[in-house]
């Protein structure tokens, strides 16, 4: 038995999905966040499998921007929780629904 | 010999996502998706792109979970979140729901697409000649791709930025607003409630 690329984009959508439901069910802002860790790294491994499928180096560039734009969504993204949490102790995502006015 | 990796870096891989989803504490969910992401590097490594797994544990493992750490550390919220309630009705079970039918959505595009990928393999960065993965990274970045790769240099510069303005503490009381800002609001609320003075003046002015 040979791993195909298909074994990796079948892990690939399972991870995806996962992390899917996990952003649709946690309220916890930080959990949110590792949930979309986890659907980028979903999509990560289905650019390296796809990429070493057609012995493209295109798809490893692609995972390194992804990595660069995914570092610095959370440096931003943990500043806001950080800001918010400071005027609201123990918010959730659900709390902060009074910012739609 | 590849299977057996594929397949427990796999479960380690999915056990840890399963962990993150279903973790109480916020640090157990830090430390589960170290695992997912660590499975995810084996996985690199095992599809020879040795230089992306080793920047999956350095910047992933090493410096996004450390700071989700440092994060739930500072702002005290590991403490165990109450699962058992449910602010939005029905609320679970649509996101299963939501879930499963993009998973199953997946699933059948692979199923159906069973020939494999079409696209043609690259010409400008052609992978398996024998040649360094690094070596090939790093000539293509600053080559062929060195625009965007100055570009995330600055996207990487704005964020630092960004977070440090986000996160800045204002001493003592709010800050008044800008003299000219307050003047223009007065002068608003005057037209909105006293018309009369408004228009004598203006009646002056003509």
């Amino acid at each position: 038995m040979v791993v195909t690329t298909s074994w990796y984009l079948v892990l690939g959508a399972v991870l995806f999905s996962l992390g899917a439901v996990g952003l649709l069910t946690r309220r916890n802002p930080l959990v949110m966040f590792m949930c979309v860790e986890l659907m980028l790294n979903a999509v990560n491994l289905t650019f390296v499998s796809l990429g070493a499928a057609l012995g493209d180096l295109g798809g490893q560039l692609a995972v390194f921007f992804v990595l660069v734009v995914a570092a610095a969504e959370v440096v931003v993204g943990l500043a806001v929780v950080v800001a918010i949490m400071r005027r609201r102790q123990g918010a959730t995502v659900d709390d902060l629904s009074v910012l739609g006015g | 010999m590849d299977v057996g990796v594929f397949l427990v870096s796999a479960a380690i891989v999915l056990i840890g996502a399963v962990g993150v989803l279903t973790a109480r504490n916020p640090v157990h969910a830090a430390l589960f998706l170290v695992q997912t992401l660590f499975g995810v590097a084996v996985l690199f490594v095992l599809q020879d792109a040795t230089f992306l797994a080793a920047v999956q544990v350095i910047v992933y493992a090493g410096a996004v979970v450390i700071l989700f750490l440092f994060v739930i550390m500072l702002l005290g919220v590991d403490r165990a979140e109450d699962m058992g309630v449910e602010p939005i009705a029905g609320q679970r079970p649509l996101a299963a729901v939501i879930g499963a039918s993009l998973m199953g959505l997946l699933l059948t595009l692979l199923l159906v697409a069973t020939g494999g990928p079409t696209g043609t393999p690259g010409q400008t960065a052609p992978l398996g000649d024998g040649v360094d993965n690094t070596r090939r990274l790093g000539e293509a970045l600053f080559t062929d791709y060195v625009f965007a790769m100055e570009l995330t240099a600055l996207l990487l510069t704005i964020a630092v930025v960004g977070a440090v303005v986000l996160v800045r503490t204002v001493k003592g009381d709010l800050q008044p607003l800008p003299v000219v800002a307050v003047a223009t609001a007065n002068e608003e609320t005057e037209i909105d409630t006293q018309p009369g003075p408004e228009s004598d003046a203006e009646g002056g002015v003509a």
